[in-house]
C-alpha cells in the first residue's frame, strides 16, 4: 500500500493540516473517484474500441450549469452523474443536508427546488440547472432561527438529529401547501420523512405550533 | 451508477430521434425511478435525454376530455381543480402514492412507465428474468408476499406498483404517444402487459417512443368515488392491495359502475365483469359482496400472499361501500 493511502493519514493527531473530518471527507472523496474509474468499463472501453480521446471525454465531460443556492447565484461545472445531494454535500460543503438512504426513502435530504420540496438524492443536480434551492442552511435569517427551528428545539422534534434537517425542509413546505390544519394531515402530508428515533409525536407538535402561531414561514 | 451522457433537447422531434436511434438512451423526466434504478445498477442508460424543456406540463379540458400533459407532476396533478372536480378518483389515488415530496417530482408520464419494486428485480444478485432474461424468478418459490395473483406466469408474478395507474384504467384513459413513425393513442388497458415469456418488456411502448399526454374521457364519476389502499403502514408504502371504485347512481341504485385493483397483477387490473354485475343493482352490502366473488375469480395466490384472496374482496367492499356514502 503506498504512503498515500496509509489510514494513519486520517487520524486527527495527523500533521496534514487537515481535520480528521476534512481528512475523512477527502479520503471519501478520492476513494469515490477511484471506484467510479473502477466502475467504468463498459462505457470507456467500448469508447476505447472507436475513438479513445474524443469518447472518453464526451463520457466524463462536465455540464455546466447555474443554481441560486440559499440566494445566492453560483455557476458550476457537475459531472452528469452527481446528484443535488453530492453536490450541496461534497463540493459546496454544505453538509446540513442529510444522506439518510440514498434512495428516495427516508427524506433525510429534502430539500426545497423552486420552493417546493423534493428529494435531493434522486435529482441529478444537471437536471435542477437555473433553479433556486434552499437548503436548511438557508432558513434562518442571520442568528435568528427560522420559527420551525426554534419550535423543533423547543418541543424536543428530535433525539439523534440526523433525520431533523430534512424534517424541518418538509415541516416548512407542509405548512406552505396548506397541509397542516390537524395531527392526521400532518402525519399524512408528513410521512415520507422516516425518524428511527420515533420522535414523531413531538414534530407534529412543533408543527402545530409553528401552524397556529401565526408564524409567517 | 455507469457514466453516461447528459442532453436536454428543447424539440421533441430531437428528443425522440435520440432514444430511437441508440439503443442505450433513455428518456428522463422525474428521475424518481429511473434515478434509483440507475444507483443501484438495474438500468444502465449511457445516455440521457432529458424532457424538461418539452411543453408537455399543461392540464386542460377539451372537447369530450380532460388533457393531463406527461410532465405533469403527481402533486400538481393531485391538486389541480379540474381533476379534483371531473376527476376526483385520480386525486384520491395519486395523494395515496409515494410522499409530497416525491409527488412533487415525478410526472405523470413516468408514473405511467415506473418498473415494478419486486425484491427480485431490485437484487442484482438473485435471478429475475424481468432484469436478466432467462435468469428465472426468485420470487416464484421465494419471498412472494407483495406479488400478484392475477395473471401472472411462471416467468414473472411481479406487480405494477402505481396508484395513479389503477385510477387511470378504470376511468378508460388514453394515453399519447409519440414516436419516430409519428403519434398514436393506447386505450390504458392495453399499455401495460402481462408477463408471459417476456417479463422484460413491461409496456407495449415501441423504442423511441414518448409519453406526450394522458387524455381521461368524460364520465358521470364524479362524486361517489373511493380509492382504497391496504398497505404495511399508513402512509407512504407500495400497496399490498388497493381498490379504485366509482359509482354512478341513482337514489340508492348503481346505474354503473368502475372497479379496478392494484397490487395484485403485473398491470392495473381492471374488473369488467364485476362493473357488469353492478349495473342495474341496489347498492347494498349485498350487492358489492356478491361483486367482489365475481372480480376474484381466477386468482390464484402462491405461498406468502395467501392472504390477498381475503384482502381483495374485502378491500373491494370497502371501496365500494365507501364510494356509495361519499358526499
Amino acid at each position: 500500500m503506498s504512503k498515500d493511502h496509509s489510514p494513519d493519514q486520517f487520524l486527527p493527531e495527523n500533521e496534514g493540516g487537515q481535520s480528521h473530518s476534512d481528512a475523512r471527507r477527502t479520503f471519501l472523496k478520492q476513494s469515490s473517484i477511484l471506484t467510479a474509474l473502477a466502475l467504468t468499463p463498459t462505457a470507456a472501453i467500448k469508447a476505447a474500441e472507436l475513438k479513445f480521446e474524443e469518447k472518453v471525454a464526451a463520457v466524463f465531460e462536465k455540464v455546466n450549469i447555474t443554481l441560486d443556492i440559499n440566494g445566492k447565484k453560483q455557476k458550476l461545472a457537475v459531472e452528469p452523474r452527481t446528484t443535488l445531494l453530492d453536490l450541496l454535500r461534497e463540493q459546496l460543503n454544505l453538509t446540513g443536508t442529510k444522506k439518510g438512504c440514498d434512495y428516495g426513502q427516508c427524506g433525510a435530504c429534502t430539500v426545497h427546488v423552486d420552493g417546493q420540496r423534493v428529494l435531493s438524492c434522486l435529482t441529478l443536480a444537471a437536471m435542477a440547472d437555473g433553479k433556486d434551492i434552499t437548503t436548511i442552511e438557508g432558513l434562518a435569517n442571520g442568528d435568528k432561527l427560522h420559527p420551525m427551528q426554534e419550535a423543533f428545539i423547543k418541543h424536543d422534534g428530535f433525539q439523534c438529529g440526523y433525520c431533523t434537517p430534512g424534517q424541518i425542509m418538509s415541516a416548512v413546505a407542509c405548512i406552505r401547501e396548506g397541509h397542516a390544519d390537524s395531527d392526521e394531515e400532518i402525519r399524512e402530508y408528513m410521512s415520507g420523512n422516516l425518524c428511527r428515533c420515533g420522535a414523531y409525536p413531538n414534530i407534529v407538535n412543533a408543527i402545530k405550533e409553528v401552524k397556529n402561531g401565526g408564524h409567517k414561514v | 451508477m455507469i457514466p453516461f451522457q447528459y442532453v436536454k433537447p428543447s424539440k421533441q422531434k430531437a428528443a425522440i430521434d435520440t432514444v430511437a436511434k441508440d439503443d442505450t438512451a433513455m428518456f428522463i423526466a422525474g428521475g424518481t425511478n429511473l434515478v434509483d434504478l440507475m444507483k443501484r445498477g438495474i438500468m444502465n442508460p449511457e445516455k440521457l435525454v432529458d424532457i424538461n424543456k418539452l411543453p408537455l406540463r399543461k392540464i386542460e379540458k377539451e372537447d369530450g376530455h380532460v388533457r393531463i400533459g406527461a410532465l405533469a407532476l403527481n402533486g400538481a396533478v393531485a391538486e389541480d381543480k379540474l381533476i379534483l372536480e371531473k376527476h376526483p378518483l385520480l386525486s384520491q389515488a395519486l395523494n395515496a402514492g409515494a410522499s409530497a415530496q416525491l409527488r412533487n417530482m415525478a410526472t405523470v408520464g413516468g408514473n405511467i412507465m415506473q418498473r415494478t419494486r419486486c425484491n427480485y428485480f431490485y437484487d442484482t444478485n438473485l435471478p429475475c428474468n424481468k432484469r436478466e432474461p432467462g435468469s428465472g424468478c426468485g420470487a416464484l418459490q421465494g419471498f412472494n408476499r407483495m406479488h400478484a395473483i392475477f395473471g401472472h406466469s411462471d416467468k414473472c408474478i411481479a406487480v405494477n406498483p402505481s396508484d395513479m395507474n389503477v385510477a387511470l384504467v378504470a376511468l378508460d384513459a388514453v394515453v399519447l404517444v409519440s414516436g419516430p413513425k409519428g403519434d398514436r393513442r393506447i386505450p390504458f388497458a392495453e399499455f401495460h402487459r402481462l408477463p408471459g415469456d417476456t417479463p422484460q418488456i413491461h409496456t407495449n411502448l415501441q423504442k423511441g417512443e414518448l409519453i406526450t399526454a394522458v387524455d381521461i374521457p368524460e364520465h358521470p364519476y364524479t362524486k361517489h368515488v373511493n380509492y382504497l389502499k391496504v398497505r404495511d403502514r399508513t402512509s407512504y408504502a407500495f400497496a399490498l392491495v388497493s381498490v379504485a371504485a366509482a359509482l354512478d347512481l341513482d337514489g340508492s341504485n348503481i346505474k354503473s359502475a368502475r372497479l379496478a385493483m392494484g397490487g395484485v397483477a403485473h398491470k392495473p387490473w381492471r374488473l369488467q365483469e364485476a362493473e357488469q354485475f353492478l349495473a342495474g343493482k341496489p347498492a347494498t352490502e349485498a350487492s358489492f359482496r356478491q361483486a367482489a366473488e365475481i372480480a376474484m375469480r381466477g386468482a390464484k395466490a402462491f405461498e406468502h400472499n395467501q392472504f390477498k384472496l381475503k384482502l381483495g374482496p374485502n378491500t373491494i367492499v370497502q371501496a365500494l361501500k365507501n364510494a356509495a356514502a361519499a358526499v
